[in-house]
């Protein structure tokens, strides 16, 4: 089935988030749609799955115009769409959820879960999606949950599969499975549309790209040509540096000491074993590893949101194994969370109320019980304006941010005062080329001022960019280390060390 | 331009504060309203389905409407039926704020009301200058005490505030009923559970008996005002008013941010507490004179109703507690006018709530009053 979007254009109040866009899709291929956050993404496959009406323009399958007033007639035509937030009701089953609207019933209306089930097997078994369907969905992880908006889809009989951003929630092994999927989907004769701003990704799955930049078509490319580079300036619309320049090393003094650290989670399991390490003043420490192997842990332990069961934690000379998140804030001790959502920032609170979260009770901002929201606001204002916090105003909500908006919310929090280290939890996961290249560089200008630097991340990429030293954790242990500044280590290596074979 | 001529510009440009939101209002002001207007729609249908005539019904909301601002009278009586829901109401809404759920107003209220009974008489001595205030904080004081227990609870255990508030009012009644037959607190020469009547130096003075010695309203007024500024300027002017907010907005987020977990759930608990014991104070030192089993009369519960209302916020509980007040003082009038039972209060109470924590129900039931909405959620 070819699907063709023809001068598409769609507005909300006085925002134009589509503008003229034409764009065509085959069956059996992958085409990636590119762009940052908030190019209008996806406000075009709300118009393509029938959620919007576009203010201009037509849809047209296999040579005729059609119109959707509804998501129901999208999926008729054999449009689906695995939206951006999943859509799932947590305590049902697989066959439940995939069969909710559309529920088979047999006689006496009563509800054929068998069918259901059976059907789900089949479509899992015919494209390698691996789900059971009589698991209750609040048990599976994120990525499973994904593979089930997928079944759902299909279960609809769907020829053209929408996926916005589905990899935004999928650690690094999840993708390259996912991807396994989408090409088995694409060898079946389905038309996929890939909607991504992560330039790897699309270059890896895409069969042929079109950029969207504020709303409106500004490229297209084929990927076999393609490079990061030319991909992320067309994105962008100017010249992206990904390669960060760490260039003038001055490691100092150790300032951050952990000595034998071990944490427990809350059912007493060990999650940190018998750690120990340094950061000095003016140098990255990387921390590598698959998810779940200690490093969250760590970092909360280092922070003080997690207790130590056994060890030290030395900061600047000082002991603070057991002090307050607090005290360990006032000796200079900066921390991005791994969750920006439900740790790093209120959404329900204002930008200024945010950028005050942790340090309203200073002596800048309090005067007596009564904080000065004066000088707050101010205050609020000026750092959302240095660190590029694109917001109507310091009194809009932080939810309403884009996601790379609150992020450089949170690193205009925490760098913006006088720091001595700084711990960053996955400071980048899910942003946009723009923001990372922005993130990156205030991390480096805290390096350059300093501060020692502990960062995070899954990412492998981003800890070979920015890291001087890097060691692997694997099962709460430290099972590798590197100098980058010695010798760049090859990826492979931090690979093998993050699956658990010692170097 | 310099660099910093347009961060500057920039600046100034975030600072600036964007127009009210036109949700914002309606969720605010036309809903509220709204829900008002169906409760009161269905409440007629109740009469009918009841048997009640329509001349009845209209003679009954005339009443209603007398009954509540229809003369000086009626507004004193409003005002005085909204003193401790609004007072309670604080409490209950600063409580919902710091992500607290106490359903304990009412045992507070007990608690705090006989602690001023009895602070009154004990200390009749004092002059009124001294004793009536002393006599309204050891009710406040009270209240906080025994709503500290249940966030003590909760901060040092885990035991969640809904249940040890709902044991610790059971407690309240009969500890109120034991305390009333105590010798030194029942009134001499009574067989029942009646307290000694609070001494006038301790009485929350009548304010418009110069005009008609059967207007009740007191003095009890100015604390519902002064609290309802108190409230306001805690919660959005302080920084403990920071913390309770943002524990209550997201627990990890203050844990983060390195709030007190458990000492901001106690504070948050006995300020709720004070604010009910005033309640109660304000009951029994304005109105009551006396302590008696159950003068909290379900304040408390009502005052759940009101902070609900009143969306947590000091001023929207003002206006709920006023509202309720009316429907209180105006149902009297009902049932004297109109024979229609006060229980059809009630019923209309309850029905504004449910339409207020239905808003979309109000908005498909009134499309004309609000903006119609771009479908579709953003991204
Ligand atoms: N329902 C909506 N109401 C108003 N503006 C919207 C709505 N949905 C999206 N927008 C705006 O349209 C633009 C494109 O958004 P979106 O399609 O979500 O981008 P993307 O998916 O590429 O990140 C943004 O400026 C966004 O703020
Ligand atoms: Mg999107």
């Amino acid at each position: 089935m070819d699907v063709e979007l023809k001068a598409i254009t769609k507005r909300f109040g006085a925002v134009v988030a589509n503008k003229d866009v034409t764009l065509q899709v085959r069956a059996g291929e992958v085409l990636g749609l590119l762009g940052e956050n908030g190019a209008g993404k996806s406000t075009l496959m709300n118009v393509l799955c029938g959620l919007y009406r576009p203010d201009e323009g037509q849809i047209v399958i296999n040579g005729t115009p059609v119109q959707f007033t509804n998501p129901g007639d999208a999926i008729a035509a054999g449009i689906g769409m695995v939206h951006q937030h999943f859509m799932l009701v947590p305590v049902f089953t697989v066959a439940e959820n995939v069969v909710l609207g559309v529920e088979p019933v047999g006689r006496l209306n009563h509800l054929d879960l068998k069918t259901a089930s059976a059907k789900v097997r089949e479509i899992s078994a015919r494209y390698g999606l691996t789900v059971d369907p009589d698991a209750l969905i609040e048990t599976l992880p994120v990525g499973v949950q994904q593979r089930v908006e997928i079944i759902k889809v299909l279960f609809r009989s769907a020829d053209v599969l929408i996926l916005d951003e589905p990899t935004a929630v999928l650690t690094p092994q999840e993708v390259e499975d996912f991807f396994g999927i989408v090409r088995s989907l694409r060898d079946a004769g389905k038309a996929i549309i890939f909607i991504t701003h992560k330039l790897n990704e699309i270059l890896e799955i895409a069969d042929r790209i079109s950029v969207l930049r504020a709303g409106r078509i500004v490229g297209e490319s084929d990927p076999a040509t393609a490079t990061k580079a030319d991909l992320a300036e067309v994105m962008v619309g100017r010249p992206v540096h990904f390669e960060v320049d760490r260039s003038g090393a001055a490691p100092g003094d150790a300032m951050l000491v952990i000595k034998d650290l071990t944490v427990l989670r809350d059912d007493n399991t060990i999650a940190v074993d018998n750690v120990s390490l340094t950061v000095r003043g003016g140098e990255v420490l990387g921390i590598a590893g698959v998810q779940g192997n200690g490093q969250s842990a760590l970092i909360q332990a280092i922070t003080g949101l997690m207790p130590a069961a056994r060890g030290t934690i030395r900061f600047l000379g000082q002991d603070i194994t057991h002090a307050s998140v607090r005290a360990r804030h006032k000796l200079g001790l900066a921390h991005i969370p791994e969750d920006r959502q439900r740790m790093g920032l209120i959404p329900d609170f204002t930008v200024a109320e945010n950028m005050v979260l942790d340090s309203y009770y200073d002596p800048r901002y309090a005067r007596g019980p009564q904080v000065q929201w004066d000088a707050v606001n101010q205050w609020a204002a000026t750092a959302a304006a240095a660190f590029d916090v694109r917001t109507t105003s310091v009194f809009a909500k932080a939810g309403h941010l884009s996601g790379g908006n609150q992020q450089k919310l949170i690193v205009a929090r925490e760098l913006s005062r006088d720091t001595k280290a700084v711990i960053a939890a996955q400071p980048t996961r899910g942003l946009d080329v723009g923001s990372i290249e922005y993130i990156h560089s205030r991390l480096m200008a805290a390096r350059a001022e300093g501060d020692a630097v502990l960062i995070m991340s899954s990412e492998l990429d981003e800890i070979l960019a920015l890291s001087d030293r890097i060691v692997v954790m694997f099962k709460g242990r430290i099972v590798a280390e590197f100098d980058a500044n010695v010798e760049k280590p090859e990826k492979s290596q931090i690979g093998l060390a993050m699956a658990g074979v010692a170097a | 331009m310099s660099v910093n001529e347009s961060l500057d510009a920039a600046r100034d440009k975030l600072l600036q504060r964007a127009a009210p939101d036109r949700t914002e209002f309606e969720d605010l002001v036309i809903v509220p309203l709204f829900a008002f207007a169906v409760a009161l729609i269905l409440g007629a249908v109740t009469m009918l389905a009841t048997g009640v005539d329509l001349a009845t019904i209209g003679r009954s909301y005339v009443a209603l409407l007398v009954g509540s601002v229809g003369s000086v009278n009626a507004l004193s009586e409003t005002l005085v039926a909204a003193i401790p829901l609004v007072l309670a109401g604080l409490g209950l809404a600063l409580g919902f704020r710091a992500g607290l759920f106490n359903i304990g107003a009412e045992g507070q209220i007990l608690m705090g009301g006989l602690a001023a009974v009895i602070f009154g008489f004990t200390f009749s001595a004092l002059p009124f200058v001294i004793l009536m205030p002393l006599s309204l904080l050891a009710g406040a004081l009270t209240g906080a005490f025994y709503a500290g227990i249940a966030g003590w609870l909760r901060a040092a255990t885990g035991a969640h505030e809904v249940i040890s508030t709902i044991m610790l009012n059971l407690i309240s009644y009969r500890l109120l009923d034991y305390m009333l037959s105590l010798p030194w607190v029942q009134r001499e020469g009574r067989a029942d559970p009646v307290s000694r009547s609070v001494p006038d130096a301790a009485e929350l003075p009548r304010l418009l008996e110069w005009l008609d010695p059967n207007l009740r309203l007191h003095a009890g007024v100015f604390v519902m005002l002064l609290a309802v500024a108190f409230v306001y300027w805690l919660l959005f002017r302080t920084k403990l008013g920071f913390e309770f907010r943002a524990s209550g907005a997201s627990p990890d987020a203050a844990r983060y941010a390195g709030m007190h977990a458990s000492l901001i759930i106690v504070i948050a608990m006995a300020t709720a507490g004070a604010l009910a014991g005033l309640a109660g104070a304000n009951q029994v030192l304005g109105v009551l004179g006396r302590a008696t089993p159950g003068f909290s009369a379900g304040i408390g519960f009502d005052a759940i109703a009101v902070a609900l209302l009143g969306r947590s916020h000091p001023i929207g509980v003002l206006f709920a507690g006023l509202l309720f007040g009316a429907l209180q003082a105006g149902g009297r009038q009902m049932q004297v006018d109109a024979g229609v039972g006060i229980d059809l209060i009630g019923i209309i109470q309850a029905l504004v709530i449910v339409f207020i924590a239905a808003p979309l129900l109000v908005r498909a039931i009134f499309p004309w009053g609000f903006r119609n909405r771009q479908k579709g959620t953003h991204q």
